[in-house]
């Protein structure tokens, strides 16, 4: 629907023509331009039948971000989405600002392929702090061209005019005025940025500094809400297109099952029923009917075969099984999920090259040396702070230090599979008409689904088109990518509009998982209680980390028996820590079950990709040094981080001190150390700290529990979490999305866990697979925003990315304030109340 | 197949459709409406919610054959264009992340606050505590019901475009 002033408020008000149009006539629609600036890499080699209509949009010209309407209104046009934090809102409040426009004059349409630019999606928390940038650039050289347009147009110099609200005035004659809209609407700017690449692109204009920002920096009010809130917002699961069909999966009952028959028979006089489709061990069902679909996908007989030998060990096991398995050779190419892919790249496997090239340098002391010097500019395909798989690293002598240690501690700590267990199943609806795929998805990576699917139907690239919409938040690579292959293969197959929905069970079983780790460290003490060396070895489960819309690696893609020449092999993240520890050695491994294809138990990224599990082993380890040198956790932390010399040009160690002692404060730490003196109470209290930087943004959590020594269960009562992300563009939407991700760190840290045994797995729904419920939430919770900058007032403090940092400590924050409870030191998750109790007793 | 009378948002519609056809695909897909939502089929979420006979309900479990009373679904709860407090304290709050479940927190919440229209924290976490939200939203779901609370007491909360961090 349209607001009264005309504004497309929603994706479908200009799903059809006009935009495109308008691009197209602009002679704006490029041939799809790789990262590098050459053509294609995969440009299908099917290019059968005329072009398609889905060119890629220009991300040089103006005219493919921003359209000035003749009311004087403004469209942004966007390729970065909003998985559901608010950071839609944000790219407005920004580019109101460098624009010179009214906030409530514009309008932010996000990532469908064919009308926005390429900015990848969302996700890798790039949106404000990487993505942002062009948007501004982009907003402020159509300011400056809207001015050069007013000197003409109005007769004086530019530097006789102010503008404001997308009105342009001469200064000394305020009667002389023109509006953006007067100037430009219908029009095109026909203006070019430079640039190789989206995320360089540049004009003559240069952005704002922050005093001058108006709208960024104010807690405006989320656009996106009030129509959730209504009920008028139209998300990806209500879009109907004419002769629209329903579809449900029909999955195989157990890993590597081998489809030996179909009977048809119970379901093909159904009414509704349409067909059964499948190929290899991938079976769907097609109704007219939604609840027909579903009906039929359950009476459906199939027959399966068992892999000869089981594909998995049971989950109790599971960590049996990682301490004896052998871990993935150096020489196989990295996980492709492990980082976030950049704008324009065809893959993230560019990315890990990148990273992989670098050796692991022998860090200074006083840092983990595993960070991306933050005085380079991002650059492209460089992800954030992912180690190598291979090779230990070194800092000073490690040896030679456990040798002359007056203490040496050890410990050992655990953390299962995780799901993304998306609120509501995968799903996606996809449209064959005309030749043509369009996909209405709620996927976090529009445009590699749109090139993955492509692919996969071995289609040309522009006769397939990605509309985003709405839908669950999205928590990196989830199971919509594969519902969205399923819909556009089966809509090609039977030549109708396709929706596909995946049912509570095969969300809940199959979607990707973050892996499991198996962590063991040592620690060093000399007599004073100093931590002298330390030692971490991880290794994950990790083997094979499904990528974003790989048309070789999407669930539909195995089970029809596609195989990828080499699996990605994933990795075993470092934690990441400003502490000066002089002596260190780590190392990540990376393992896999006995089966990589056609399993549920199948990893990719999810929030905080291998952030959470290295971090409740390192910082529960940390904890246990001071608690063993019988020192306060804070105070203990905060000697090796104020003791650090090394070069900390990024700040992060200044920030790392800042974001700490403002969680004490905030919280009112009184010094002392850990555990609590015993009590006898039913109800136990105590009090964890734990602290970590995910790139930029530097976060500390205090949690404080009860904990029930009759039944186990924990209850966090108030959390504090003091967060560093440098500029913040909408403090109230901030707030609230750390808020979500502290609380989703809680629900990793008591509840979630993926449970299997040796052929499937068994958390099928709500009750086998746990999640925070409201009962659980704390009575209090504090966020403290935090400028540790050392220089907190500059005028070019950016934004850092916030949509994941606070989770990463949280498992171990409870873990340590559950010690401080009971002197009972857990090194498992989740702290599920059975574990608890046990642990008690 | 049958023919099932059903009143919604104080609408009478009369659909050709199965009675043992879970309510919620009647709604969404012959009505079209857009509150009550698949999140699990199971009962467990409450993504479904319908209010019938000032009960929350889960349509997804619901034949439509079975009901008997108004439906009211999410986008009935205004009247005349005006949002029902419930609704506004959600925006004042800006409780939702993502915003999927809310059409069960929402549902679940105008219906315990007509019963209980001054509940505890104890009586809130316990009614909603069938309603998941995986963005984890809840602590800010429950502030914007203590919100409405006090604006169904008495006295509105006023709206502003700016919240104070």
């Amino acid at each position: 629907m349209k607001s009264s002033d005309g504004l497309p408020k929603q994706i479908e008000d200009i799903l059809i023509t006009h935009r495109r149009g308008f691009l197209k006539s602009a002679g704006l629609l490029a041939v799809s331009i790789g990262v590098f600036g050459t053509a294609a890499l995969d440009e299908t080699a099917a290019q059968t039948g005329p072009p398609g209509p889905y060119r890629d949009p220009d991300f040089h010209e103006i005219d493919s971000w921003i359209v000035i309407h003749e009311d004087n209104t403004a469209t942004f046009y966007v390729g970065t989405t909003d998985p559901g934090q608010g950071t839609g809102t944000c790219f407005r409040q920004l580019m109101s600002d460098e624009l010179d426009i009214a906030f409530d004059k514009t309008t932010c349409i996000m990532g469908s392929t064919d009308i926005t630019v390429d900015q990848v999606g969302s996700g890798g928390s790039y949106a404000l702090e990487r993505h942002s940038w062009p948007m501004r650039r982009v907003a402020a050289e159509a300011r400056r061209v809207l001015l050069e347009m007013g000197s003409k147009h109005l007769g004086a110099a530019v530097d006789q005019l102010a503008v404001s609200d997308a009105l342009i005035t001469v200064r000394t004659d305020a009667s002389k005025r023109v509006t953006y809209g007067e100037l430009i609407a219908g029009k095109k700017f026909n203006v070019a940025l430079t640039g190789n690449n989206i995320d360089r692109i540049s004009g003559q204009a240069k952005t704002k500094s922050n005093p001058e920002l108006k709208y960024a920096g104010k807690s405006t009010q989320r656009d996106d809400i009030p129509p959730k809130v209504d009920g008028s917002l139209k998300w990806a699961v209500d879009v109907k297109l004419p002769g629209m069909v329903h579809a449900r999966n029909v999955k195989p009952p157990f890993a590597c099952a081998k489809l030996t028959s179909i009977d048809e028979s119970p379901v093909k006089n159904l009414p509704g029923f349409i067909k059964v489709v499948s190929k290899g061990n991938y079976v769907a069902v097609v109704c007219e009917r939604e609840e027909q679909a579903i009906r039929a996908a359950q009476r459906l007989k199939t027959s399966w075969q068992k892999p000869a030998t089981a594909p998995f060990p049971a989950s109790e096991d599971l960590f049996t099984y990682m301490r004896s398995a052998t871990p993935v050779s150096d020489h196989t190419p990295g996980g492709a999920g492990e980082s976030e892919p950049s704008p324009g790249s065809r893959h993230a496997v560019e990315a890990d090259a990148g990273l992989r090239n670098k050796a692991a340098r022998p860090a200074t002391a006083g840092e983990s040396g595993l960070h991306v010097p933050p005085s380079r500019p991002p650059a492209v395909g460089n992800p954030p702070m992912r180690a190598p798989v291979s090779g230990p690293v070194v800092v000073g002598n490690p040896d030679a230090a456990f040798s002359a240690a007056a203490k040496i501690i050890e410990a050992e700590y655990e953390i299962p599979f995780q799901g993304h267990t998306a609120f509501a199943g995968a799903h996606a609806l996809a449209d064959p008409s005309n030749g043509q795929m369009t996909v209405y998805t709620n996927d976090m990576k529009s445009y590699s689904m749109r090139r993955g699917i492509a692919q996969f139907l071995g289609m040309p690239h522009d006769s397939v088109r990605v509309v985003w919409m709405m839908g669950p938040q999205g928590f990196g690579r989830s199971a919509a990518e594969d519902a969205a292959f399923e819909a556009a293969w089966i809509a090609r197959e039977i030549g109708r509009p396709v929706r596909m929905q995946w049912m509570r069970d095969e969300e809940t079983a199959w979607d990707t998982k973050g892996p499991a780790f198996l962590v063991k460290m040592r620690g060093a003490l000399d007599s004073a209680g100093n931590l002298v060396a330390y030692d971490f070895h991880a290794r994950s489960c990790d083997h094979n980390h499904v990528g974003y819309n790989e048309p070789d690696s999407v669930l539909i893609a195995q089970l029809m028996g596609i195989r990828r020449a080499k699996p990605a092999a994933g990795s075993a993240a470092m934690p990441s820590d400003m502490y000066a520890i002089p002596n260190r050695r780590m190392v990540g491994e990376v393992v896999g079950l006995p089966t990589l294809w056609e399993t549920p138990l199948r990893t990719g990224n999810l929030r905080d990709p291998n952030g959470p599990q290295p971090t409740f082993a390192a910082e529960s380890f940390i904890d246990e040094a001071a608690a063993t040198a019988k020192i306060d956790p804070l105070q203990f932390r905060l000697k090796m981080l104020k003791s650090g010399t090394h070069d900390d040009s990024g700040f992060r160690r200044a920030r790392s001190i800042a974001v700490l002692e403002a969680a004490a404060k905030a919280y009112g730490w009184e010094l002392r150390p850990s555990p609590k003196p015993p009590s006898k109470e039913n109800i136990l209290t105590g009090r964890g700290i734990a602290y970590t930087f995910r790139g930029e943004t530097v976060v500390a959590q205090i949690a404080e529990v009860e904990v029930n020594r009759q039944t186990g269960h924990v209850w966090a009562k108030r959390l504090v979490c003091a967060h560093d992300c440098g500029f913040v563009v909408n403090p109230a939407s901030l707030r609230h999305t750390i808020e979500c991700c502290t609380l989703h760190g809680l629900s990793r840290a008591l509840c979630e866990e993926v449970q299997f045994d040796t052929e499937k797995v068994t958390s099928r729904d709500w009750f086998s697979y746990q999640t925070l419920r409201h009962e659980d939430v704390p009575e209090r919770i504090d966020i403290v925003l935090v400028n540790g900058d050392p220089n907190p007032n500059r005028p070019d403090l950016p934004p850092y990315g916030a949509g994941e940092a606070s989770l990463k400590p949280m498992l171990a924050a409870i873990g340590n304030a559950i010690y401080d409870a009971t002197g009972i030191r857990i090194r498992r998750v989740p702290f599920r109340k059975d574990r608890v109790l046990a642990a008690l007793t | 197949m049958s023919r099932i009378e059903l009143k919604v948002n104080g609408r009478s519609h009369t659909l050709g459709v199965e009675p043992d056809t879970p309510l919620l695909y009647v709604l969404r897909n012959d009505l079209d409406l857009r509150g009550p939502r698949f999140g699990c089929g199971l009962g467990q979420c409450g993504a479904c919610k319908v209010i019938i006979n000032g009960a929350a309900v889960f349509s997804c479990i619901t034949p439509v054959g079975s009901v008997k009373g108004e439906i009211t679904t999410l986008e009935g709860l205004s009247q005349n264009g005006r949002l029902h407090p419930v609704q506004q304290a959600w925006i004042e709050e800006q409780a939702p992340q993502c915003g999927f479940c809310q059409n069960g927190q929402i549902i679940t919440a105008k219906v315990l606050l007509d019963k209980n229209p001054h509940p505890t924290d104890a009586q809130i976490r316990e009614a909603m505590n069938g309603t998941l939200c995986r963005c984890m939203s809840y602590f800010r779901v429950q502030s914007a019901i203590k919100r409405a609370m006090k604006a169904m007491a008495g006295g509105a909360t006023a709206s502003t475009k700016e919240v104070v961090a």
